[in-house]
């Protein structure tokens, strides 16, 4: 118990470090180019230390509960120990990682909907939409695109395909969708990509990668490791625009059925 | 009354918000490792500081990230100097990368990848150094990145053209850069938008947008995240290209 509560004073110390060069340039523009009194600066001051104090809790109780317990899931889960369970030992093929793409797929939806960042952007987003965008709409619809971008990059890890096919693909497919997409959510889209990866979603899913890679015979967890934030930063473009496409086309029914 | 009320539904609310973790990670142990969950004590005391830390970071949003970042924009839109306000959007995103974990994490993991693969000396001092001028690259990357970003809202520039052109050189850089260096390269776009960049990054875009007359904070005021997880892709496929 006393353990945890020296870790969290450094846990707040080290956030207090990375917030300072925001704080000085915020700050330093404010004084000596804007020479404009902040408005609300108890307010703003106290919202400040909620965020530091926040972040600092946030990050000791994932280390002290959930990442431990999720890295030692990650590294069990792709033993060849487990995937052979009671079967003669041979060669894996792809298909019997069955359980490494379903662990794969729920923590990244899962994670996702737990970061920081990502409500941050779907707080303002419903409130600059006027509540058109709803947060739980986007959060899933992002969610779900971390959750398949994250199951295809374990894929790409166990078949050992080349990362850039799968993300030009991506690419081509993004710009394809953008020409049929609502306007106005485009770079809202583009947007949710950056947000995906952050302090719960990269740890966890780095562990994966590199458990697999150091596990998967002919992987080499230097090369192989990489590329799963790629998967989870580009999948969930994809999803939002899908979600955007959709509303948009239900939208469009019912007011068909309304006025035939 | 009427507060703690409020306070038991933003707990709530974050806890609602972690569930799906909880149960992900307690059937993959219970049902699919059968094995017990370890330090059980620990994990709920670390489960409640989640919960707590959740609801103290969006009620500072809210308080703070937010209006600061919008008052902002505000200030410097009606002072009307686009030199200053570049100048900001560059301190910004410089400043909020070169410190950023995840990055400098990723930096070292990097000089590690080069130096197994024969493109830097083998040597402490020559990976420090590897490493360093990384984090610089991504950071300098990440500050165009805002720069850029913000150029375009006082514009009105459609966002897809741009990211066309980011895509495209990503692509082409992808061509020609060293092959060790391109799984790295596409996760570094992923990590430098931090949880306290994110938020004020939008609330500048979106009070950007909206205080210039002709742009719509939905259609307009979103995309500088997007930016700044495209240009490090290109800026350090250029660097693996260069040193």
């Amino acid at each position: 118990m006393l353990h945890i509560l020296t870790d969290l004073f450094f846990v707040i110390v080290a956030t207090i470090w990375d917030v300072l060069p925001i704080a000085l340039i915020i700050f330093g523009f404010q004084l000596f180019i804007l020479r404009k009194p902040i408005p609300n600066l108890k307010r703003i001051l106290t919202g400040f230390v909620l965020v530091l104090l926040g972040l600092g809790f946030f990050l000791e109780g994932l280390q002290a509960a959930l990442f431990p317990l999720g890295k030692l899931m990650a590294q069990q889960l792709t033993d060849p120990v487990f995937i052979l369970g009671d079967d003669a030992p041979h060669v894996l093929q792809w298909w019997e990682y069955q359980w490494v793409y379903l662990f794969a797929f729920a923590i990244g939806f899962s994670t996702t909907i737990a970061e920081p960042s990502l409500l941050a952007v779907a707080i303002k987003a419903n409130q600059v939409s006027a509540g058109s965008i709803g947060v739980w709409g986007l959060r899933i619809a992002v969610a779900i695109g971390v959750a398949i971008g994250i199951a295809l990059g374990v894929y790409r890890i166990v078949t050992g395909t080349p990362l850039y096919w799968y993300i030009i693909t991506g690419y081509v497919f993004v710009l394809i969708q953008t020409m049929f997409a609502p306007r106005m959510i485009i770079a809202l889209a583009y947007d949710s990509g950056g947000v995906t990866t952050s302090t719960v979603t990269v740890p966890l899913v780095a562990a994966l990668g590199l458990g697999l890679a150091s596990t998967v015979p002919g992987r080499n967890p230097l090369l192989d490791g990489f590329g799963l934030i790629a998967f989870a930063s580009l999948f969930p473009i994809m999803s939002v625009l899908a979600y955007a496409q959709l509303s948009e086309w239900q939208t469009r029914r019912s007011t068909k059925a309304r006025n035939p | 009354m009427k507060s703690l009320k409020a306070i038991w539904s933003a707990l709530f609310d974050s806890l609602r918000d972690l569930l799906p973790i909880i149960v992900v990670i307690g059937f993959f142990q219970l049902a699919v490792l059968q094995q017990p969950i370890p330090n059980f004590g620990e994990i709920a005391i670390g489960i409640v500081f989640v919960v707590i830390g959740l609801t103290l970071f969006v009620q500072g949003l809210n308080m703070g990230l937010f209006p600061i970042g919008e008052t902002m924009a505000y200030s410097f839109a009606s002072k009307g100097s686009l030199f200053w306000l570049l100048c900001f959007a560059f301190a910004l995103g410089f400043g909020t990368t070169i410190a950023e974990p995840a990055l400098i994490a990723v930096a070292d993991e990097a000089a590690l990848v080069a130096a197994n693969g024969g493109m830097i000396e083998n040597s402490k001092q020559s990976m420090a150094s590897y490493a360093n001028g990384l984090r610089v690259t991504v950071a300098m990357s990440v500050g165009f990145a805002i720069v850029l970003g913000v150029f375009r809202i006082i514009k009105g520039w459609p966002i897809q053209y741009l990211i066309v052109v980011g895509y495209s050189g990503v692509v082409i850089m992808t061509i020609f850069a060293p092959k060790e260096i391109i799984g790295i390269a596409y996760d570094s776009g992923g990590v430098t938008t931090s949880t306290i960049t994110v938020p004020l990054v939008t609330a500048l875009g979106v009070g950007l947008a909206s205080s210039i007359k002709g742009r719509n904070p939905m259609v307009d005021g979103f995309g500088l995240i997007a930016f700044a997880s495209l240009t490090p892709m290109i800026f350090v496929m250029g660097y693996g290209m260069v040193v």
